[in-house]
């Protein structure tokens, strides 16, 4: 067999390989990146729900206590996500969780991110919107809050909302190039300076590399694209810098898998993992109240009835981001729309609460669905049990796997679900607009699209897997700068602060690639600048 | 439960899911008569439980016709569960058994006389089906993750007519997508909403907005 050699090895292709890809391939080091998913391009999004479609490139992790959803594809969860751009609070960095002590690295603070911030906003770039580009979903959301004494604000995208239809098909990838994925940016930038991007590769074990001048060696298996369980091949590439990036529920498995051959890992990879406190609900908006108590209404003369129509995320009030608030009590509501794929989570009314009768009345009433987002602060409770085989999950069927993580809620994340649970409904219930109904646990116990956390940054190395600088503590040469690099939940969605995370960690990665004697240029700019 | 033990029955189950992402269902109209097993009306039972529709014809007691208009039978959950071309079919018989076996429990508990010429879970209420079903997932229960797929399934058929394309199953009038008045593409059968917006401010702006527009 060849021995394949490569500069700087990547594992995975979203926010957090995109970025330090691009930026080593442009300074000249050979850069090889692994994506389990596989490579799509917007001919291939589809428009349909049937099964075999999305569920190619979007992936439902089912743990205990936890379902997490990810992407699976090259650009990863940029494919699939929503595109909503927001920086976390200045609050969320001087967080101290249940340990009673800050968690952030000292050097890391909002001031400190902002720089990094606005990078990403112009490289994606981020659009501000405005209340044209709000759908009628988000416009019931701001004038509810507003009715109710709450500011709302137009959410930024990652979209070019020229080109947007506001067809609502995010999930399945954007068919018409509108949402600023990492296919339009970073990734194709990469590959003009040479990276080489292999999906349907899937990642496996980082060991140290025998060969001179070469420090790890990563395993990989590569998988038949129509069955992702099945194993075509597999192989192995020699790195001097291996930047592992499969996401928060990826990352930390291939690090548990590889602990004895790299010498043992720190404790805390595989815990401390968050689901950034999303807590999904569904308001039954009523048209007649929409229309008398909010005074809306459409050119086709209904008032709402806007459930499927426009982008999944245009609006959200951050009046409860007080940073004078003590800790569990912050948080971001935020309008999105899921596909109808998670219908059966949402309550209804009476006994039980999330089928029969009820239920099925409520679906009749689904265009009038308000479906909202609290993102809260939850308790980094969850951890990363036994090690599958392969991969990092245990491949069922494509588009759902049974991962090893642990996720039980504690009073404290209870806690903080209760306060936005009820800040809702003071929003949405007030005089009869709507009725508000919480995530059904009882089918699917607690879902996010949010993980994080799983081998966070810190400067206490019994609490944080990284240092600040994203190096694995005492594996020179081994970064983590996916979403599993976030210390804690950010109250917003986290891809912005990953990006800029992944920015902010390229310097480290540099450094270390060049020790190992690759020469690089430095200020490579930004892509396609 | 006894028979393949749960965790084959569950890989199964999500080898479903497999199978119909590559295609090759049965129609669901054609599957759903296709048998009058036990079996078949165990599963018609139960998906009707969780999607209720009415009776397909007078004296329909597999379908217990809580309400009218479409459900989940209707719908085609059936035929996604029971096509033949799904390496689940064999094991079938074994969830149906395993329901069928929760039901006389449940009604001996209760001393709700079953009639022997239908499957025990059939010859439930409607209310004792619900009851049932609700217990089913009880977080200590065992055989919970089965019925955690199974219901998605069921919902799948009914929500997104997961077995068939969006645009062709809204051109066939799918029951489940009808139930939602899910919206119609364009001739191309791709979606764009040109009209998607109130279009004016519908409330202010938080005073700590940075110039992108995040909270400062």
């Amino acid at each position: 067999m060849t021995v394949q050699t490569t500069d700087v090895l990547v594992i995975g292709s979203g926010f957090g390989g995109a970025i330090p890809a691009y930026y080593l391939a442009a300074g000249g080091a050979r850069v090889t990146v692994l994506e389990r998913g596989p490579r799509a391009a917007a001919a291939d999004f589809t428009h349909s729900m049937r099964l075999g479609t999305y569920n190619k490139i979007v992936d439902v992790i089912q743990g205990d206590g936890v379902a997490v959803v990810a992407g699976n594809c090259v650009g990863g969860g940029s494919v699939v996500y929503f595109a909503a751009s927001l920086r976390a609070p200045s609050f969320v960095f001087e967080r101290h969780g249940s340990l009673g002590r800050r968690l952030w690295p000292a050097a890391l603070t909002r001031a400190a991110l902002d720089p990094w911030y606005d990078r990403v906003e112009e490289a994606l770039p981020v659009t501000r919107t405005d209340w044209p580009d709000v759908s009628y979903a988000g416009g019931v959301l701001a004038a509810a809050c507003r009715r109710a004494g709450h500011t709302c604000n137009p959410v930024p995208v990652a979209v070019d909302t020229s080109a947007c239809t506001n067809c609502n098909w995010m999930l399945s990838g954007c068919r018409f190039d509108a949402k600023r994925s990492l296919l339009l940016n970073y990734l194709p930038a990469a590959e003009a300076h040479g990276a080489d991007i292999r999906p349907l590769h899937e990642a496996q074990t980082v060991t140290p590399s025998p060969l001179s001048g070469y420090r790890y060696a990563v395993g990989y298996t590569v998988l038949d694209p129509d069955d992702y369980s099945c194993t075509a091949q597999a192989g192995v590439i020699h790195a001097k810098v291996v930047v592992v990036a499969a996401g928060a529920v990826g990352t930390p498995v291939i690090l548990q898998r590889s602990a004895l051959l790299l010498g043992g890992i720190p404790a805390a990879v595989g815990r401390y993992f968050s689901g950034n406190g999303d807590r999904v609900s569904v308001a039954d908006i009523v048209e007649d109240k929409a229309r008398t108590l909010l005074g809306l209404s459409r050119p086709d003369g209904s008032a709402y009835l806007g459930l499927p129509v426009g982008r999944p995320i245009t609006a959200a009030t951050y009046d409860h981001l007080d940073p004078t608030a003590p800790e569990y009590s912050r948080f971001t509501l935020q309008q999105i729309y899921f596909p109808p794929l998670t219908n059966l989570l949402a309550q209804a009314a009476g006994s039980p609460a999330w089928f029969g009768v009820e239920k099925r009345n409520m679906r009749a009433r689904w265009r009038s669905w308000l479906t909202l987002l609290a993102m809260t602060e939850d308790d980094n409770e969850g951890t990363f049990g036994v090690v599958p085989l392969t991969g990092s999950f245990t491949r069922l069927a494509p588009g759902l796997g049974q991962g090893t993580m642990t996720y039980h809620p504690t009073s404290r994340t209870r806690g903080a679900w209760d306060r936005a649970d009820t800040a809702l409904r003071d929003i949405l219930e007030k005089d009869g607009l709507s009725r508000v109904r919480p995530w059904s646990e009882g089918v699917a116990d607690t879902v996010t699209a949010h993980p994080l956390g799983s081998a966070r940054i810190g400067d206490d190395p019994a609490t944080s897997a990284l240092t600040d600088g994203h190096e694995l503590r005492g594996h020179s040469g081994l970064f983590v700068t996916d979403g599993a690099a976030v210390p804690t939940s950010l109250t917003v969605n986290p891809s912005l602060t990953i990006a800029a995370l992944a920015e902010r960690s390229v310097a480290t990665i540099v450094t270390r690639t060049a020790d190992a004697g690759v020469a690089l240029r430095r200020g490579v700019p930004l892509p396609g600048r | 439960m006894t028979g393949p033990d749960r965790r084959s029955v569950l890989k199964a189950l999500v080898a479903t899911l497999a199978a119909l992402s590559v295609g090759g269902l049965d129609s669901p109209v054609a599957a759903a008569s296709a048998s009058e097993s036990w079996t078949t009306q165990t599963l018609e039972a139960f998906a009707d439980t969780l999607i209720p529709g009415q009776r397909r014809f007078p004296g329909d007691v597999v379908v217990a016709g809580a309400v009218t208009g479409p459900g989940a039978v209707q719908a085609g959950a059936i035929g996604l569960l029971a096509s033949p071309e799904l390496p689940v079919a064999p094991l079938l018989p074994a969830i149906a058994a395993l329901l069928d076996a929760r039901a006389v429990a449940y009604a001996a508990l209760r001393l709700i006389w079953l009639p022997p010429t239908r499957p025990p879970f059939v010859g439930l209420s409607f209310a004792d089906r619900t009851a049932l079903v609700g217990g089913l997932f009880d977080p200590d229960d065992l055989d919970r993750p089965i019925w955690q797929v199974m219901s998605l399934l069921v919902g799948l058929a009914f929500d997104t007519a997961g077995q068939q394309d969006t645009v062709e199953a809204l051109g066939q009038g799918h029951p489940g997508l009808a139930w939602l008045r899910f919206p119609e593409p364009d001739p191309d059968g791709l979606w764009r909403f040109p009209d998607f917006s109130y279009g004016r401010p519908l409330a202010v702006p938080h005073p700590n907005t940075t110039a992108s527009g995040s909270p400062a």
